[in-house]
């Protein structure tokens, strides 16, 4: 098939050869379906998205966040999305084109959790059988979400390997898959993977940043000046800037995982951060050619974040292409900046984010609070994409709070039993 | 060393990562899979994300990584090993793209330099392939591609104009793992693959002399075996085996499997009984 599989240098399709009739026909399917409407696809999805899963979602402003920074903030609420995070526009959108293949049995894998729980969801939804891998160590930090996922019918499967989190999730994932490809549909959670997953996981969420050029012209008389969002693998990332990304006068902040530094222990084989983009080398892994994390000789390192959401030591490939063409400014939040922000917007606006979105605030609040260090001028207003929102991180936010001496936290202890 | 003799009579294609569990013991591993009759051996240059592997093979790469691997190191391993048939390096893209100054020409060079006779990367597939094609046609290597059950039509074609040396052919769906029983999809494939005048090595789930004879007798040239023999390894690691032993083991199984391949073509040559 000869359709177009990469964005500059990066993209394409490095999976096993098994694989390949499976990437073909999805490419295919891709095709026709989504980006022809074939027998009414993208009607059907846009119907779904909307009454199934409740979009569009609102644009707020933010008002306190606003007077902080003495600047027009606008939050995109994908945290009011059924089930709690953007997640839901892919996940629904690759099961109904699972169906459409004919496909009988639905994989995903899952890092935070949130991706599994819309999978399921989907799944449910549509009446297809699903399995969800999910590493061991994000399971145990994730359990609102395996419960979630158990809840709505969903096979839920750990893996042990490596150090069990999302990047043997997906490794795992893609052998089930080389398996089972003939009646299987490998639902991919991020803009990561083969061509034609990057494409298409965007186009499916692009939906987000559709919404955000209308409502924006609607209420602000005129497009956003920049657009925050966090990036792990990057697929918020694109569905909020996908459809600004021709309006060179909108600023995209990409906002990754600096977790606990952005130095990194080779030796080890760990870095002590996710943040591919601002510091990773070009490489192959998960099937495509992408920015990663890797130590000298091409093996892939270990991935740190607070966030689970944004612990992956790759990105996806579009994103890479498109902060080399500075199109996109990649920017790193640390891990104690992040869960200051998650509370700080608990607080101030009444809206507990996931600890990934927390992140993208963090990035306003390094930048323009009290103590920032005003280093971008914020062309306004200000979008910034609340991926999703925090229940699944409750736990982790506690423990992580207390670990550290935040001046903005709440005492959790008080009510300890 | 050329591959171009090495299907001459049916072929025993023996894999074990290198440096599995440590770099010496893993020497003695490889040198007893050749006296016991290996035609070609294809070594696995450790990568931490081995998709196309079953639980076995991942295990060894955790082992191998643990005791050191590096690409650096395996060029060592590959100059250090006293053994007279062909050596395929069995490795991951991104290990073919990191090293040196470029991406993959480098790699293969120094490969060249230290014997390695040519390449199977799983995660390669052909329409990406141009790049590695080049840099082997440029030093003389071989390149090895997987054909899969599900492979057909156009992309056969395409796999088959690229392929030398000898066609990894995949015995059935799934990742590289020890099985009891062979699957149906060998022999289609296998006959998909008559017309093409390269040497068929079937792989994926080969453990025993009986298996090997069964592939050869349906048609292939040469049989593929890994995970069997990791385990064996595995094993020796496990109860901290002395290396002579699992050595002695690895010869055992290796003759065992090389018999089961020449047992193989025999059946096919001698009609079937009434």
């Amino acid at each position: 098939m000869s359709t177009d599989t990469k964005f500059g240098n990066y993209g394409g399709q490095y999976v096993p050869e098994a694989l390949m009739p499976a990437i073909d026909e999805l490419t295919d399917a891709y095709r026709r379906y989504v980006l022809e409407n074939e027998d009414g696809f993208m009607d059907e999805f846009r119907d779904r998205i909307r009454d199934f899963g409740g979009r569009p979602t609102p644009l707020q402003r933010a008002e306190q966040l606003s007077a902080r920074y003495g600047v027009d903030v606008y939050l995109k609420r994908e945290d009011l999305l059924h089930g709690g995070a953007h997640k839901l526009n892919n996940a629904l959108g690759q099961v109904l084109l699972a169906k459409y293949m004919g496909k009988e049995r639905i994989i995903a894998e899952t890092g935070a959790g949130q991706h599994g729980t819309a999978t399921a969801m989907a799944a449910a939804h549509l009446d297809m059988p699903c399995e969800i891998y999910m590493g061991r160590r994000d399971i145990n930090r994730q359990r609102p979400n395996v419960f979630r996922m158990r809840i709505n019918g969903a096979e839920v499967t750990p893996v042990d390997v490596g150090r069990g989190t999302l990047k043997e999730a997906i490794s795992e994932t893609m052998r089930d898959w080389a398996t089972t490809v003939e009646t299987t549909h490998y639902v991919i959670g991020s803009i990561v993977g083969p061509a034609p997953f990057p494409a298409m996981v965007r186009d499916f969420h692009s939906v987000i940043s559709e919404e955000i050029r209308a409502q924006s012209l609607d209420r602000l008389g005129g497009l956003p000046g920049s657009v925050v969002a966090c990036a792990g693998g990057g697929s918020n990332t694109m569905g909020a800037f996908a459809e600004l990304l021709d309006n060179e006068g909108v600023t995209l902040y990409a906002v990754e995982a600096g977790g606990s530094s952005l130095t990194v222990d080779e030796e080890a084989g760990v870095a002590p951060h996710s943040a591919s983009l601002s510091t990773g080398e070009e490489g192959v892994l998960h099937g495509a050619r992408t920015k990663l994390l890797q130590d000298s000789h091409g093996q892939i390192m270990e991935s740190h974040s607070v966030s689970s959401g944004l612990d992956y030591s790759g990105v996806g490939p579009e994103l890479s292409h498109l902060v080399d063409t500075g199109r996109v400014k990649p920017v790193t939040v640390g891990d104690d900046d992040a869960l200051e922000a998650f509370h700080r917007l608990s607080q101030d606006e009444g809206i507990i984010p996931a600890l990934e979105t927390a992140h993208a605030f963090g990035f306003l609040e390094a930048v323009a609070g009290p103590d920032g260090d005003g280093s971008v001028e914020f062309d306004e207003p200000i979008v910034v994409n609340v991926s999703g929102r925090g229940d699944k991180d409750l736990e982790a936010a506690i423990e992580e709070t207390e670990k550290r001496n935040l001046e903005n936290a709440p005492r959790m202890e008080v009510f300890d039993r | 060393m050329s591959l171009d003799d090495a299907f001459d009579e049916p072929a025993f294609v023996p894999y074990l990562a290198a440096g599995d569990p440590d770099f010496e013991s893993s020497i003695e591993y490889v040198e007893a899979l050749a006296r016991g009759g290996a035609d070609v051996i294809e070594l696995g240059l450790p990568f931490s994300e081995p998709i196309a592997e079953g639980p076995t093979i991942q295990r060894a790469v955790v082992r191998a990584l643990d005791g050191g691997m590096t690409p650096e190191r395996f060029f060592e391993f590959v100059e250090a090993l006293d053994v007279d048939v062909p050596l395929v390096c069995m490795t991951y893209y991104n290990l073919l793209y990191q090293y040196g100054d470029e991406p993959v020409r480098p790699f293969v060079e120094r490969a060249a330099e230290v014997g390695i006779s040519g390449f199977v990367v799983p995660d390669l597939p052909a329409e990406e392939a141009d790049l590695l094609r080049e840099a082997c046609d440029e030093f003389g290597l071989d390149l090895i591609f997987i054909v899969a059950p599900t492979t057909a039509g156009e992309r056969l074609e395409r796999i088959m104009d690229r392929v030398s040396g000898y066609v990894y052919v995949q015995a059935r769906l799934g990742v590289t793992g020890a099985r009891t029983s062979l699957s149906d999809h060998t022999a289609e494939t296998l006959a998909r693959l008559e017309d093409y005048d390269v040497p068929k090595a079937v792989g994926f789930g080969i453990s025993t002399g009986e298996h090997a004879a069964g592939v050869v007798e349906a048609g292939a040239d040469g049989v593929i075996v890994g995970s069997a023999l990791v385990d064996i390894v595995a094993d020796g690691h496990d109860n901290d085996d002395p290396t002579a032993d699992v050595a002695a083991r690895l010869e055992v199984l290796a003759r065992e499997l090389k018999a089961g391949a020449l047992e193989g073509s025999q059946r096919r040559s001698r009609p079937e009984r009434t």
